[in-house]
């Protein structure tokens, strides 16, 4: 039997009409036999395209044979060798753009499902309690600190710690975890997943510093006097955009950012058995149509929205958001807006938001980005009522620590400049990655960053800068 | 490092409450005007409160805040030798001390608490300071020994005059304008008090830095919760602020937006005295 008959393995999920009012986990995961005969459809390629396509270069053969011949545990640990987070990255990467993209399956057939099979494997080893410690080197009583725990700075901490080099990170919130906590919400990657992946660095002896937000309450020369001998930068994006339309600041408008936090972070979502509250909107318009956007009008559904609606000034082809996240958001009954653009909002003598006017737009030459550059229609202006609304067109870089480290040389946009193969800062021994360097972008990215610095660091710290 | 709570006080009829906290890494950076997260324990909210005092030498901070919601009256319940779960900081930017000549500092309730790390300074830099203290009654006036201490000249005033001048801190502020030149105003204090300040002082052309209380989340500029308009340009609280040119502050949106969430406050509040009145039945 030829292998491209085997279809690409479904992943049980829960039911729209269900998972829409509760914020569990929307995929169920593969069962062991459906992770086996996923993986029966590899075909082992000696020069794997898939490889190419991940940021990271895990061996994806390799873990997939390991599954297909029942062996687990060698799965895992063939993964584990280059991706830290595989529980993590299986979820929220995308690979339809990466790894599965250049799967030669899917040039007659649908690609593999690598991501699929990644979040076994590491499900597999989290829910069986198999997660081994791995030995680290001996001691090399060099101290690195790593500013900002999200994934770029987990990996440089987990590599950096199996080395032999002592390892603290430095949060400003009160939890570690980055956009992992308190951006991606429940739904899509369980906080406890996430735990687990701090707690395996903890045992690995990495020391999590919180409530520390680095450029206020300790500087970087600091730190170096303190006895560190390097420290890695990876402080994320973190400043919102808005739109800067008139009625902004009315009451249910928020930023993604705030939103999200207030929900995933602070468990507003929870009220009153967690004290943070949020708007609860009837009629809910979330601006964008990123990954942020997504989560933002699938977090408003889930807080018992009546109506979920997107606006976004360019078409569905411009969308950058995962196709499977538009999906499931259009499964859940989230309406898509296309091609509007908010001109204002409205609100009342309270300063409570009731409404959004739009004006229609239509797409005109192509702009710097290759895009088709939305122009607005004459005369096409409309009002909608809504109680909530939350921008989420991007972000940009906040100059919190940035902005009180002299030595650190930025770009016009205020982003670190750092060498792509090292992560070398202008300031000596420091070193940046992640969102902070490249704008935002995804996770794998930042910790293919965290991963090149940390080599550069351990070279660093064993033969000099 | 724990937040150990080492001292309590109950001002105002204990609806006001002074602790003095460990915290060596804050004091060490805190200057007058910052102020901290605060979250008191696992479920809680995270609120900014600003510092009244910080001392280097003793590793402590001083907060002083109002009794006002859920989270302030767990504060309140908590006794020396507890720890609060988390205090980030310090953040915002410091107030700008300078010598500038002769200094009006107005206070209204908790707001002198705030207001009083920045009296002792603007003195110690060398300006004459004159302090206006201002409550509702005497009961609930706070710190007036210390901002008697911090300032060249203290007065007070009460709405219902049962201590110092009967009237309000504008009144006071008045008649200081009329009598002398005047180079700065800092008022700080409920919203309303605030505007009312800056609408004596634009009158007189004097300037009047105000610090805002916005409503935070994260505290370091990353979630826009905390966004004033200043000068018709939205800035955030806690990183462009938390003290601002007073002239040029947007008051009435700041008035509706910290009002935004009330039901929900005092939805907790209700819940948490419920809370409260079971345990105490055991
Ligand atoms: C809602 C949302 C959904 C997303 N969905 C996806 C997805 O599905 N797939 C995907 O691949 N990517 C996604 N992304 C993008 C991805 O999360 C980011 O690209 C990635 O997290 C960047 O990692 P980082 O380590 O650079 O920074 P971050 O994850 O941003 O972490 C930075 C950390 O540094 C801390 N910090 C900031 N300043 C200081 C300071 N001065 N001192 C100390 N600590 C500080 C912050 O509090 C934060 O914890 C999403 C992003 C968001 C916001
Ligand atoms: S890490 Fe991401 S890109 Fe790489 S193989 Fe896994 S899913 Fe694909
Ligand atoms: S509190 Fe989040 S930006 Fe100010």
């Amino acid at each position: 039997m030829a292998k491209e008959s085997v279809p690409r393995q479904k992943m049980p999920e829960q039911a729209a009409s269900e998972r829409r009012r509760n914020f569990k986990e929307v995929p169920l995961g593969y069962t062991p036999e459906l992770a086996k005969l996923e993986a029966s459809r590899c075909i082992q390629c000696k020069v794997p395209g898939c490889r190419k396509g991940c940021p990271v270069g895990i061996d994806i053969p390799g873990f997939i044979k390991q599954i297909a011949e029942n062996n687990f545990a060698a799965g895992i640990a063939k993964l584990k060798e280059t991706n830290a987070l595989p529980a993590v990255c299986g979820r929220v990467c995308p690979q339809e753009s990466q790894c599965e993209a250049q799967c030669i399956i899917g040039k007659k057939d649908e690609p593999v499902a690598i991501g699929r099979l990644e979040r076994f494997l590491a499900d597999w080893e989290r829910s069986t309690g198999a997660v081994k410690l791995p030995q680290k080197a001996a001691p090399t009583g060099r101290r690195v600190g790593v500013v900002g725990s999200g994934p770029a700075g987990l990996t440089v901490a987990g590599d950096l710690i199996l080395l032999g080099h002592e390892v603290t990170v430095f949060e400003a919130f009160h939890k570690p975890g980055g956009v992992l906590l308190y951006g991606i919400p429940e739904f899509r990657l369980p906080k406890e997943i996430l735990f687990a992946e701090i707690n395996y660095l903890e045992r690995l002896g990495v020391k999590f510093e919180c409530n520390t937000v680095v450029g206020k309450l300790v500087s970087l020369e600091e730190l170096f006097a303190e006895g560190y001998d390097a420290l890695f930068v990876a402080v994320g994006a973190g400043l919102p955009n808005f739109l800067g339309v008139p009625g902004e600041n009315l009451i249910g408008v928020y930023s993604a950012n705030e939103y999200l936090t207030r929900s995933n972070l602070m468990k507003a979502y929870l009220f009153p058995e967690y004290d943070t509250p949020i708007v609860r909107g009837k009629n809910v318009v979330v601006v964008g149509a990123g990954n942020v956007a997504m989560d933002s009008a699938r977090t408003a559904m889930r807080l018992g929205a009546d109506t979920v609606t997107i606006v976004y000034r360019r078409s569905r082809e411009e969308m950058p958001a995962r196709a499977e996240e538009i999906h499931h958001a259009e499964e859940e009954g989230i309406e898509l807006k296309l091609l509007n653009n908010p001109v204002r909002f409205l609100g009342n003598e309270k300063g409570w938001l009731t409404g959004m006017e739009c004006v229609r737009m239509e797409l005109g030459e192509p702009d710097d980005s290759g895009r088709r550059r939305p122009v607005a229609i004459p005369d096409s202006k409309f009002q909608m009522p809504c109680d909530l609304a939350v921008i989420a067109v991007g972000a940009g870089a906040n100059p919190l620590l940035t902005g009180s480290t002299p030595g650190l040389t930025l770009n016009k946009r205020g982003y670190i400049i750092a060498e792509p193969e090292t992560g070398k800062t202008t300031m000596r021994g420091v070193w940046a990655g992640g969102d902070i360097v490249t704008g935002m972008a995804t996770v794998i990215e930042a910790m293919g960053a965290g991963r090149r610095a940390a080599t550069s660091m351990h070279k660093y710290l064993s033969l000099g800068w | 490092m724990p937040y150990t709570i080492l001292k309590k006080r109950e001002l105002a009829q204990g609806t006001v409450v002074e602790n003095v906290i460990q915290a060596p890494r804050i004091a060490a950076k805190a200057k007058p005007g910052q102020f901290v997260m605060l979250r008191a324990n696992e479920t809680g909210e995270r609120i900014p409160l600003t510092m009244a005092d910080s001392d280097p030498e003793k590793g402590t901070i001083t907060l002083i805040y109002q009794v006002v919601g859920k989270t302030t009256a767990m504060l309140k319940n908590m006794e020396v030798g507890d720890s609060i779960l988390d205090i980030a900081g310090p953040l915002g930017k410091p107030a700008h001390i300078g010598k500038v000549g002769t200094v009006v500092c107005v206070g209204g309730g908790t707001g002198i608490a705030v207001l009083h790390p920045i009296t002792r300074a603007f003195k110690q830099a060398g300006n004459k300071t004159i302090a206006i203290c201002g409550a509702r009654c005497e009961d609930l006036l706070i710190l007036e020994d210390a901002m008697e201490a911090a300032s060249n000249e203290c007065m007070i005033c009460t709405d219902d005059g049962s201590c110092g001048y009967h009237g309000f801190g504008t009144d006071l502020l008045l008649q200081v304008l009329t009598r002398e030149t005047v180079n700065l105003v800092v008022g700080i204090g409920p919203v309303p008090m605030m505007k009312a300040v800056c609408r004596l002082t634009r009158e007189h052309g004097i300037k009047t830095l105000v610090s805002l209380n916005a409503i935070m989340v994260d505290g370091t500029g990353m979630c826009g919760c905390c966004r004033v308009t200043v000068g018709n340009q939205t800035r955030f609280a806690c990183v462009d602020g938390p003290e601002f040119d007073g002239h040029l502050v947007d008051f009435d949106e700041l008035s509706k937006r910290l009002a935004g969430y009330m039901t929900h406050e005092k939805e907790s509040m209700e819940r948490y005295k419920g809370e409260c009145a079971c345990k105490a039945q055991g």
